[in-house]
């Protein structure tokens, strides 16, 4: 009874990935420091990447690990613009948080 | 058992880690928090048959985009602490703390009214493992039949990315404040070759002095570089 009840389901990395991208998601709503910001997006779609590989076993198909190859690099590709734009952002006020963001205008 | 211990070990690590990314002060520090919910993450890739997908996200992770995120701090010497305590909009943090209970709580309630199967439905392309083969032979094999368009457009991005980020951290400067490191060197030697011009103006063509040095001062100005 207690092993059948300490069997690790798909249910608990499912249940794992949605506690991480809530704590993401927080974490975006409340910090302003745009690099933590970006960080928590990060946190986000790695807790989507843990789902799309829990299904993937769930479900014994090849097709969930595949979009998650393709998330790393969107998540790559992602990272490199974004930080391209805050380095351009910080480089003009060091101090700038998240309501800064309009010194990006013109 | 073993499952149990190594879910329990590295969830307990993704989510330590992840709240502290949310909770440090300093922005370096919630990078290194960031990596350790990344290692965690590869680590319960691992526990689910996911090989290549963890070393995959360790090397371009950890490895990659969390070195450049701390590059970017400390390059930009923006790894001072800042004050938490401020917030600077009335009642933010409960909003935001209430709306991340909904989101978890809306999923989960989603997952379990479907007995934690969702829909249930495969996309088609492949089996996980089939007789003797491991995950990236199937990944592989998926990625370059089935997704071979998907796979190719992935590298244009890349592509896009990086002019993009070359275009976009460029510092643009006005051309007086641009340094030539040979600008001296190269304008000693203008007045070398114009002395010369001039000397040999003197020797044949005496009347037409005037004449040479405007035509020296105009290659003058051609040549210096701005």
């Amino acid at each position: 009874m207690l092993a059948e009840t300490l069997h690790v389901t798909p249910a608990w990395y499912l249940v794992l990935g949605s506690l991480l991208f809530g704590i993401g998601a927080v974490g975006l709503l409340v910090r302003r420091n745009p690099l933590v910001m970006f960080m928590c997006i990060e946190l986000m779609l790695n807790a989507v990447t843990l789902t799309f590989v829990t299904f993937s076993r769930m479900l014994d198909d090849i097709g969930g690990q595949t979009v998650v190859v393709f998330v790393l690099v969107v998540a790559a590709a992602e990272v490199v613009v974004g930080l391209g734009i805050i380095v351009a952002l910080l480089r003009k006020r060091p101090e700038a948080t998240a309501d800064d963001l309009a010194l990006l205008e013109g | 058992m073993v499952e149990l211990f190594v879910f329990a070990v590295a969830g307990a690590v993704c989510l330590g880690g992840a709240v502290g990314v949310v909770a440090s002060r300093n922005p370096v520090h919630a990078a290194l928090s960031l990596v350790a919910t990344l290692f965690g993450i590869a680590v319960l890739f691992v526990a689910q048959e996911a090989n290549f997908l963890a070393a995959v996200q360790v090397i371009v992770y950890a490895g990659a985009i969390v070195v450049l995120f701390l590059f970017v701090i400390m390059f930009l010497g923006v790894d001072k602490a800042e004050d938490l305590r401020v917030e600077p909009l009335g009642g933010q943090r409960i909003a935001a703390g209430v709306i991340g209970a909904g989101v978890v709580a809306l999923v989960i309630a989603a997952l379990a009214s479907t007995d934690w199967e969702a829909t249930g439905v495969t996309s088609g392309v492949g089996k996980l493992a089939k007789e003797g083969t491991y995950d990236i032979d199937n990944l592989s094999e998926a990625l370059f039949t089935r997704y071979l368009f998907a796979f190719e457009l992935t590298s244009v991005l890349l592509l896009i990315a990086v002019v993009g980020a070359v275009v976009m951290s460029r510092r643009v400067r006005k051309a007086d404040e641009i340094v030539d490191p040979g600008q001296e060197e190269r304008a000693e030697e203008i007045a070398e070759r114009i002395a010369r011009a001039e000397s040999r103006a003197h020797v044949f063509d005496e009347d037409g002095t005037p004449a040479a040095r405007e035509e020296s001062e105009a290659s003058e100005d051609q040549e210096v570089p701005v």
